[in-house]
């Protein structure tokens, strides 16, 4: 069904189509509207989920392991401080391997105060061994949201999804979209390790050190297996659907000397970046990362390569031009833009890549 | 009403010699029966299980992090209402995790109305690393981080948890069983959230010979120091033991000096303790009479 509303609308429309069990929900700016909206769905009926309004975001991961551990689906939804609030459950929930969806709106972390769009908080969180995905437009918002349930269910998988959107510039914005009815393109959740009464077991309990590094490498085979899981939905969905969506998204690369990569909404923006660029006889091309974790390296063989990163590493460096260096070999521009909701337009990007200089890094904004 | 011979905590537990945890734990399960899953933040009972492979418990366990059991319960319990399951889900946390670092997600979860018992077995500090102060520590007592005795009073977690009305709210000692296998068979048969708070003499941390764990429960009891109550409904009713303790006690320092923690308590200190017992006995008389 062909709608429009915010991103923030778009995710509480697709966990309602998702049909989760229950949904534990603590507010926080820019991501409020996702838990009002699901508040809604379950007072209207339209959502027969059990709503569990919880006193902080520590809790509502801890509610959806408890739901998930006896095998229903789960989702919640975060931000910024909410989501670094809720760190030791995130290690907790993908150590347990529950298939929780969250989405997590992308915001800057204080002191000062800051609102704005920023991914300190999402890649914070990147060692807990949750699949992170960032999309760019309320569609993908929608489209991500819903299969990241399939995903993250997936019996090779059995890991935690979680769906990244930048505050305000996608959480705010209103765009068309459309809504599927997901029939069996979520199958039933069926979590092997689901609380048996019949069969009582121990979970968590103490682990000796000659076990557990088995059980954490595990947790990497499951994200080694999602990546075909991830393709295989992603086309499943396309079939279905009609949209089509990658483990990365190319734009105008096939010939390009230079290409751009960024996540989220500037790696959108960074399209019209490419056609000015090209207008300008630069062979210029983007590459949108989606998946952050799993890795998936794209290949940026022989060409020069500038990477935007919307956070910072202290002490070491933009994470994402990092990451891609190390698994790429590539010398990257690396570009710091865009923290706490700084703007940064087509212009600028298409600037980054004319004053690029491989192997260094540039703080968009910053003089010295 | 008579103790079931069916066991769910087996012989193999990882306790200390004479172990008040384990032994609640044991009435307690058999009070709850099959239909049961328990939910444990890190205390000495994530050790009393044993070590994985293997578990003590013939119930489902789940282990969670120190602030999330009652959290984690309430996801627990509304996914298996959702589902149309009765079965009972029971928060077994010591004070640490209840009293300190778990008190924020016990809140939540009493105000939610989660259908669930949260039980708070209290040996009075972090005995699961090694003795140190809780907010359960009494005045007083000796710890490894109190090493000269608690300059503070004992947190009231009880008029705390009173404070949020649950439906059902009790307290119990290790030494005294089948009152404790009462009270938790009369909350598990009540829906909505229930509570007790059970005291867990605890031999090792509190320094007295491991036999001596019964006696030391009746100590507490006799010493006004621990009251056997439950609150129904708004109304309290004084139980077992206590009913004699509210009448006649034996002096505080019958407990304390018996104990090694108290090895550096002072006179006015122990005059403070049993002033505290005069004061929450009268009000707690009060209360049992529906005068306050």
């Amino acid at each position: 069904m062909l709608t429009f509303g915010t991103g923030n609308k778009a995710v509480a429309m697709a966990a309602r189509d998702a049909k989760p069990v229950v949904v534990a929900a603590y507010p926080i700016t820019p991501q409020t509207e996702i838990v009002e909206e699901i508040a809604n769905f379950v007072t209207d009926g339209t959502l027969a989920a059990r709503y569990i309004p919880v006193e902080s975001e520590h809790s509502s991961m801890a509610a959806c392991i408890g739901a998930a551990a006896t095998g229903v689906r789960t989702f919640t939804a975060t931000s910024s401080h909410g989501l670094v609030y809720m760190c030791e459950m995130l290690h907790m929930s993908a150590g347990a391997r529950l298939p929780i969806v969250m989405a997590n709106a992308n915001r800057a972390l204080g002191p000062g105060w800051n609102i704005g769009a920023e991914h300190s908080d999402s890649m914070s969180m990147r060692d807990t061994g949750w699949l992170q995905v960032y999309v760019s437009t309320v569609q993908e918002a929608y489209d991500a949201t819903m299969m990241a349930f399939r995903i993250a269910e997936h019996t090779d998988v059995l890991l935690p999804v979680m769906i990244n959107l930048d505050g305000f510039l996608l959480t705010h914005i209103t765009q068309t979209f459309e809504t599927v009815e997901p029939d069996d393109f979520i199958p039933p959740t069926a979590t092997p390790h689901a609380i048996d009464i019949k069969n009582p077991g121990g979970y968590g309990t103490l682990t000796p050190g000659n076990v557990h590094f088995k059980f954490r490498y595990d947790i990497e085979r499951g994200m080694r297996a999602s990546i075909p899981v991830i393709e295989e939905t992603e086309a499943e969905f396309a079939r279905r659907f009609g949209r089509e969506y990658h483990l990365y998204e190319e734009y105008r690369c096939e010939d390009a000397e230079v290409v751009i990569i960024a996540m989220g909404t500037l790696g959108k923006e960074m399209e019209v970046a490419v056609d000015i660029l090209r207008d300008e006889g630069v062979a210029a091309g983007a590459v949108r990362m989606r998946w952050f974790r799993p890795f998936i390296v794209p290949d940026l063989d022989g060409k020069d390569v500038v990477v935007i990163d919307r956070e910072y590493s202290f002490g070491y460096g933009g994470i994402l031009a990092g990451e891609l260096q190390a698994k790429s070999g590539c010398r990257p521009f690396s570009v710091i833009a865009g923290l706490g909701g700084q703007e940064v337009t087509y212009d600028d990007i298409a600037e980054f890549v004319r004053i690029r200089r491989p192997g260094t890094e540039h703080w968009f904004g910053v003089d010295d | 009403m008579a103790i079931p011979d069916e066991e769910f905590l087996l012989k193999t537990t990882s306790a200390c010699a004479g172990c008040p945890s384990s032994l609640i734990l044991r009435y307690v399960t058999k009070a709850a029966g099959a239909d049961t899953v328990l939910v444990i933040p890190a205390c000495c009972t994530s050790v009393i299980q044993g070590v994985y492979p293997t578990t003590a418990m013939n119930i489902p366990v789940y282990n969670v992090a120190f602030a999330s059991a009652a959290a984690v319960a309430s996801g627990m319990s509304e996914a298996f209402r959702a589902e149309g399951r009765k079965t009972n889900v029971i928060c077994y946390a010591g004070d640490g995790g209840t009293i300190d670092i778990g008190i924020q997600a016990l809140s939540g979860a009493l105000e939610r109305g989660t259908d669930f018992l949260y039980i708070c077995y209290d040996n009075e500090a972090y005995s699961n690393t090694g003795m140190q102060r809780s907010g359960a520590t009494p005045l007083g007592a000796m710890t490894t981080t109190t090493p000269g005795g608690k300059k503070d009073h004992k947190k009231d977690l009880d008029a705390i948890v009173a404070a949020h009305n649950p439906v059902y709210q009790a307290t119990a000692c290790a030494a005294y069983p089948q009152d404790l296998y009462n009270k938790v068979e009369k909350a598990l048969s009540i829906p909505g959230p229930k509570f007790m708070h059970i005291l867990a003499p605890c031999p090792p941390g509190w320094r007295f010979p491991s036999e001596k764990t019964i006696e030391m429960g009746k100590l507490a009891v006799k010493t006004g120091l621990w009251v056997l109550y439950e609150r129904e409904g708004g109304k309290l009713t004084i139980t077992g033991a206590s009913k004699a303790a509210m009448k006649k006690r034996i002096p505080v320092e019958d407990y304390l000096s018996v104990q090694g923690r108290f090895r550096k308590i002072t006179a006015e200190e122990t005059a403070e303790v049993q002033k505290t017992v005069e004061d929450m006995i009268a009000r707690l008389q009060r209360e049992a009479d529906g005068i306050c």
